[in-house]
């Protein structure tokens, strides 16, 4: 039966599938981050920048189809934590606002700024966005300081339903060493990801080799704040959801929501294994270049299966620290059941988008990339 | 109190945003109807010529269009950043067509716009043309999207209010959808977008023409551009036509402002200039009726009876019902649990007025009066502009089929400054559309002073002014860019 119950628990799969494909994208913002460590000279910098270049639009795409559907279906979570964690989000944008025109400008004539200031931009982007992204994620498990009260609505004289309960706006996630440490993690994995997907994309032995040491200093720096981030999901109280709707602090809630929903623990495993998979690979063997092919889904598989831990099992996936009534949770923050279904129709064509787009990377990618069709090609 | 300045920074934050973004999306509509319909030319007569001029209007078109992508990721997220209250009470309805033109049409875009750029060697000439053309129409597809839910926004329809959730909820997609409004302002959009492409590469191209340089590629560029501009701007006149249609039924305080109608009536004149008028023009315009009656701005806020018998209420009737449905809202709401009896009277008084809800929270009623002079100024700019761009567009056209543009320079100077006229009429249509139907976030249910986040003025201006300075500083840089590349000529090379 299609019960409201379920839509809600479709669309945040829908939701942990999105963020599964957008950190799995962040490859992007990883490759970019190596412009200047893994790229030497002028050439190798080029070949970065045109290989990511050709990708960017799908990030980005990811990123915007994540913000409106997480409003399509909850709508509370883009009002409470976009129009609260303000800054976090704007810096967010911002950055991501300075990556879309930099690609094209960096090599035109009269770009004012010059090439090496807009392919900064391109690495400021691939740093930052990461690791914000990754800090903001961090607070689904840490709670943020808001509470929501629909009544004021009535309140003529100040009608605003959800409100932030400090000044920081957002910035004060740092404050959490967890957050920060989500937030290194999703970097040093979006820097791995970057580093696979440039061996394999680009045809050039030298650059390679350089990519594969940056690769082997991130993926170590990632799983060690991966150990450090599971010891804390292991330990730390989360937020659970009772029958009545009410939110209590839990100890150990996440793990056991692996330990209850044992699909979510095989889909973080599975992701998990191909992931070290293929990054060992390519780390032992100097002729293999597919790691990416291992490591992509590897990370959406367990990107998904971090989201369901947060949004399953009757847990808060948006807790509020000032006023645990507060916290959003799936029932108390979707839409109708009329928005959903009809929505859930719609999710169908995605299937569909997903296979063109693989198709036509597929069609662009027959190639790796190399200086030679940079010169004599389209390029960036 | 929600402060005046956190709704008016909020609002010029948005207008800011939506301005650029308007700078960039036009073109991209129209500029890519235009090489799609050269590189056509190219796989049905295997000229490399046209290959080589659709190619460069690609380039000018790939400059822009990085720019409009990066303005519209703002907008998305200023729906939650800075009218958070918004995105809840009416996130049931506005969050799907978001959601749906992200999965629909920017995937399609951002594929296919990366065959289009980097696939000439890579693909088939049909798979790349039509990669092109497929480009061009998920932007087309993305407006619609977008203005099902603007036009949701002026004429709000298939939904309902639950005092539960405290929101509006959908209970008709289709209605959605197929919104009157949303039907014409997509074709008044898109069109003007036609127009500003075809605008666009007239003046350029006659910029070669003055210089005597590139000729061929000059002539044939105006020939599509002219064309796709011609049917462009009439259909802009025809959707622009039942716009005003639906205003003087949806909205008709925006149509009295942009007319400075101040006491209407039948047979209202139409002002093209303030004392000079065509008389009953406006009601012919309005409502196809030369008798038809069109209230003024006095009339909308007095109360007014239309000749049919219909009794529209006046506005401080309006914000009285408002405050009656807020405070049954309250009532409702506390007393649900406690007093079910109660509460349900209380639900049936909300019911009844919920269609005022939103004047519960206006202070007086000079609030529902638009700025008059700003929006009849701008629907003058906006009209008069398209009625020269189109003559000038038929006037080209008419030259080069006799041979004679190369030869007129005059006609090409004035194309040539003719660019800027056609972003200050887009720029000035929006002004119409969205100052025009202030103080409403949502016609009539709610108002900007209720819609806003609660974050501080300060943070506001903060990024209000870092937004000007990064739009700003991309606008010089696409504009530079863009001479540069068009002095270079199509043999455009990158450095």
């Amino acid at each position: 039966m299609i019960t409201y119950d379920f839509l809600q628990h479709y669309w945040w799969f829908i939701i942990a599938l999105l963020g599964g494909l957008l950190v799995f994208l962040l490859f992007v913002q990883g490759g970019n981050a190596l412009i200047f460590i893994a790229g030497k000279d002028e050439s190798e910098r080029q070949l970065i920048v045109n290989s990511t270049g050709r990708k960017w639009e799908l990030t980005f795409t990811t990123l915007v189809t994540f913000g409106g559907a997480f409003f399509a279906s909850f709508p509370l979570f883009y009002s409470t934590s976009f129009g609260g964690a303000y800054w976090v989000w704007i810096l967010i944008l911002v950055t991501f606002v300075f990556q879309a025109v930099s690609y094209e400008f960096q090599s035109k004539a009269g770009n004012i700024l010059g090439k090496n200031t807009f392919r900064a931009f391109l690495t400021l982007n691939g740093c930052l966005a990461p690791l914000l992204i990754g800090t903001a994620v961090g607070t689904f498990f840490t709670g943020s300081d808001f509470t929501v009260n629909k009544s004021a609505v009535g309140d003529i004289a100040s009608p605003v339903i959800s409100r932030w309960g400090n000044a920081w706006h957002g910035l004060e996630a740092v404050a959490n060493p967890f957050n920060v440490e989500f937030g290194v993690m999703v970097l040093s994995l979006a820097v791995s990801l970057g580093a696979l997907y440039l061996i394999n994309n680009i045809d050039n032995p030298k650059l390679a080799t350089q990519l594969r040491r940056c690769l082997g200093v991130s993926f170590g720096l990632f799983l060690v704040l991966l150990l450090i981030v599971c010891y804390h999901l292991i330990t730390m109280g989360g937020f659970a959801v009772d029958a009545t709707g009410a939110v209590t602090i839990e100890q150990g809630k996440y793990f056991k929501n692996l330990l209850e929903m044992p699909a979510v623990l095989a889909l973080l495993l599975v992701g998990a294994v191909l992931l070290v998979a293929g990054v060992a690979a390519t780390l032992l063997r100097k002729d293999f270049k597919r790691g990416i092919w291992f490591a992509a889904p590897g990370t959406t598989l367990a990107v998904m299966a971090l989201f369901m831990v947060v949004g399953y099992n009757n847990t808060a996936y948006y807790p509020s620290t000032a006023d645990l009534a507060s916290s959003l949770t799936l029932a108390n923050s979707s839409s109708s059941e009329f928005t959903l279904r009809t929505m859930a129709v719609v999710s169908l064509i995605i299937p569909f988008v997903v296979a063109y787009i693989a198709y036509f990377w597929r069609q662009m990618d027959k190639k790796s990339l190399t200086t030679d069709e940079l010169t004599h090609g389209e390029k960036y | 109190m929600v402060e005046t300045a956190l709704v008016n920074w909020s609002r010029l934050q948005f207008a800011l945003t939506a301005g650029y973004h308007w700078l960039f999306v036009p073109l991209t509509l129209g500029l890519a109807i235009i090489m799609a319909t050269m590189e056509t030319i190219y796989v049905i007569t295997g000229d490399e010529f046209w290959k080589r001029t659709s190619k460069f209007w690609m380039k000018l078109f790939a400059i822009n269009f990085a720019v409009g992508i990066a303005t519209g990721i703002i907008l998305e997220f200023e729906f939650g950043t800075n009218w958070s209250n918004y995105s809840w009470f009416v996130g049931d309805i506005f969050g799907a067509p978001l959601a749906i033109e992200g999965i629909f049409a920017f995937f399609m875009e951002a594929t296919f716009f990366a065959v289009m750029f980097f696939g000439w060697e890579k693909v088939s000439r049909r798979v790349h043309l039509a990669s092109t053309w497929l480009t061009g129409i998920g932007a087309a597809i993305s407006a619609v999207w977008i203005l099902v839910a603007n036009a949701w926004m002026q004429h709000p329809v298939g939904m309902e209010f639950n005092p539960d959730t405290v929101r509006h909820e959908m209970v008709d997609f289709w209605a959605l959808v197929l919104n009157p409004v949303a039907v014409s302002k997509f074709f008044h959009s898109v069109f003007s977008g036609w127009m500003t492409g075809a605008v666009f590469v007239i003046g350029i191209s006659c910029w070669y023409l003055l210089k005597r340089r590139e000729t061929r590629f000059a002539l044939a560029s105006i020939r599509v551009a002219a064309i796709v501009g011609i049917i462009g701007t009439f259909a802009v006149m025809l959707s622009g036509d039942s716009s005003g249609v639906h205003a003087a039924k949806y909205q008709p305080m925006k149509l009295a402002a942009a007319e400075g109608l101040e006491n209407g009536g039948e047979g209202a004149p139409f002002s093209i200039v303030p004392g000079v008028e065509i008389p009953a023009m406006l009601s012919i315009l309005a409502t196809h009726d030369i008798d038809g009656y069109v209230p003024g701005i006095n009339n909308i806020l007095d109360g007014y009876t239309t000749p049919d018998g219909e009794r529209h209420l006046s506005a401080d009737e309006k914000i009285e019902r408002g405050k009656t449905a807020i405070e049954a809202f309250s009532t409702y709401r506390a007393l649900k649990e406690s007093d079910p009896a109660a509460a349900a009277i209380a639900r049936q008084t909300l019911d009844e007025n919920i269609d005022y809800f939103g004047y519960g929270y206006i202070n007086s009623k000079e609030e529902l009066v638009p700025p008059v002079p700003l929006v009849y100024w701008a629907f003058r700019i906006m009209v008069g502009l398209g009625g020269f761009l189109l003559l000038l567009m038929v006037v080209v056209l008419w030259l080069e089929r006799r041979r004679r543009l190369a030869d007129t320079a005059l006609v090409q100077w004035v194309a040539l400054l003719s660019i800027p006229l056609v972003y200050i009429a887009g720029q000035a249509g929006w002004i119409v559309a969205e100052v025009g139907r202030q103080p409403w976030v949502i016609e009539g249910l709610l108002p900007v002073s209720a819609a806003v986040s609660s974050v501080s003025v300060a943070a506001v201006q903060t990024t209000f002014w870092l937004f000007v300075a990064i739009f700003t500083l991309f606008l010089v840089i696409e504009m530079r860019i863009m001479i540069k590349a068009i002095k270079l000529g199509p043999n455009i090379e990158t450095e």
